[in-house]
């Protein structure tokens, strides 16, 4: 797998209710070009679950998805 | 020192009229000055435009002239930037002027881009400017029945306002009578109805008690003549069409590179651009993931105030800006209720009440006094 760090945008949404998590990569995925990488960084374990089910339903690429010391990490690559 | 505020909106009035007075005693001795630069003479109560499209508030009623709302120390001027230079410490403005600082402060808000959805501004109703909330109101007069779906862009200020419309729009057809011959749909960007859990929670059951039907992951890709097209794949038909569109924020912005989509990069406690010590945002304006709202504006507005009049007299700031946020919520029916949450502390909002209702009615009027920095 090609993973290119350096151009990886990292979003950090921890420890934010509103809009929240998901919100906010939908918002940066729009400004996204195709092809780019973006991490979400998130406190909330509900986008957890909710991030992983809009990637999929609009046909993004789903990277990466960890729990580290409280933080969940997703990572999301725009297809179109 | 030299303070430059960009911006006289509801962060931008806050904070300079709250810097006036802290700094009272080095503007009278002309240590410091502060001077404002807006796109306006006016300045709009923005939260009145959803009463505005149902008819229950008219436009006069949302403006103050701008000048009536500041301190006397502070100098105004309307002359919108058209150029940021953060590296030489000065704008360029419309009238050619440039303006030289000590220390800026970005509060110029944000607005729709409607021309981000195909189809959106031809087709859809909005309430965001004066012009859309007054056309949207003449629409609705002639609306007899059908139905009404209420669509929702990424990002947008006010997180409220589209559960608020919906609501204020069921009342609006039941006062009408024609309640029975409406069917309404709410959509949602993300998998719950609301962001905020619990707002979510309570929303939900409403909608069900008014018949209300609702689809959520739901992000408008495409609107044509009779329906809304989502990026997840699915459509919505209506006969009326009520949307919040995506913002950006300022062109200006963008044309001086200082933010993606208009967007500033913001440090979440200090309210600094990232990179440079004297240079600031508030409002929707930041980049950072929290509500786009007046009360985010206002709260960071006195924190980063009681910061730079610490620093232009201890040469530090004594405070973090602490993420918090308070919105009223309208739910209809002669009924509100409100969220306050911060970076720690998520919202737990109760139960709506009349009270609360009518305390926000009053609100309505006492903005004023909030933006002179009186409240
Ligand atoms: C329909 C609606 C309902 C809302 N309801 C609520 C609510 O209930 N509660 C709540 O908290 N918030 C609400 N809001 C949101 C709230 O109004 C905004 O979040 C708030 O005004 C943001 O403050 P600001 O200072 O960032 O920007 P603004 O208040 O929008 O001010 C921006 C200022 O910048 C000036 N400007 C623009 N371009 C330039 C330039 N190039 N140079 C110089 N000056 C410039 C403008 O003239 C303006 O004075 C609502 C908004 C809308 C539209």
């Amino acid at each position: 797998m090609e993973c290119n760090v350096a151009e990886r945008k990292v979003v950090d949404a921890k420890n934010t209710f509103c809009p929240g998590p998901l919100m906010e990569l939908i918002g940066q995925m729009k400004m996204a070009e195709v092809g780019d990488e973006l991490e979400i960084l998130s406190t909330d374990q509900g986008s957890a679950n909710d991030i992983p089910e809009w990637i999929n339903k609009v046909g993004h690429e789903m990277i990466d998805s960890f729990e580290k010391e409280g933080v969940w990490h997703i990572v999301v690559k725009k297809a179109k | 020192m030299r303070i430059l505020v960009v911006g006289g909106g509801m962060g931008g009035t806050i904070l300079a009229n709250n810097l006036a007075r802290r700094l009272s005693g080095e503007l009278k001795s002309g240590k410091a000055s502060i001077t404002m630069l807006s796109a306006s003479e006016k300045h709009m109560y923005q939260p009145g435009l959803l009463y505005v499209a149902v008819g229950k508030m008219t436009p006069d009623e949302l403006y103050r002239d701008q000048v009536s709302l500041l301190e006397s120390s502070i100098t105004f001027r309307v002359d919108p930037v058209t150029k940021f230079n953060l590296k030489e410490n000065n704008v360029v403005t419309e009238s050619g002027k440039q303006y030289d600082y000590d220390i800026i402060v970005i509060s110029t808000g944000s607005r729709t881009f409607a021309e981000g959805t195909p189809g959106l501004a031809e087709n859809a109703l909005q309430f965001y400017t004066e012009a859309d909330a007054v056309n949207m109101y003449k629409r609705l007069q002639h609306f007899d029945g059908g139905k009404v779906v209420v669509a929702v862009g990424v990002p947008h200020k006010c997180p409220m306002a589209p559960l608020e419309i919906t609501f204020m729009l069921a009342d609006y057809f039941r006062e009408r009578g024609i309640w029975d011959k409406v069917q309404m749909h709410y959509t949602y960007p993300i998998g719950r109805v609301h962001s905020l859990e619990p707002v979510a929670q309570w929303a939900q059951p409403e909608f069900d008690r008014l018949g209300i039907t609702y689809e959520t992951l739901f992000n408008m890709k495409e609107v044509t003549e009779n329906k809304v097209i989502s990026e997840e794949g699915t459509e919505a038909e209506y006969d009326l069409l009520v949307t919040v569109p995506s913002h950006k924020g300022m062109q200006v912005i963008e044309d001086s590179d200082l933010g993606a989509g208009g967007f500033i990069p913001t440090n979440r406690t200090r309210l600094n651009i990232e990179g440079y010590e004297n240079a600031f945002v508030i409002g929707d304006t930041t980049n950072l993931p929290i509500s786009k709202a007046g009360s985010t504006a206002h709260f960071e507005a006195e924190a980063l105030a009681e910061n730079i009049a610490s620093t232009i007299k201890i040469g530090t700031p004594v405070r973090d800006y602490d993420g918090k946020v308070f919105c009223f919520i309208e739910a209809g029916e002669g009924k509100a209720t409100y969220a306050m949450f911060n970076y720690q502390n998520p919202p737990n909002p109760k139960a709506p009440t009349k009270g609360i209702h009518w305390f926000k009615t009053a609100y309505n009027k006492m903005y004023w006094a909030s933006a002179r920095g009186l409240l």
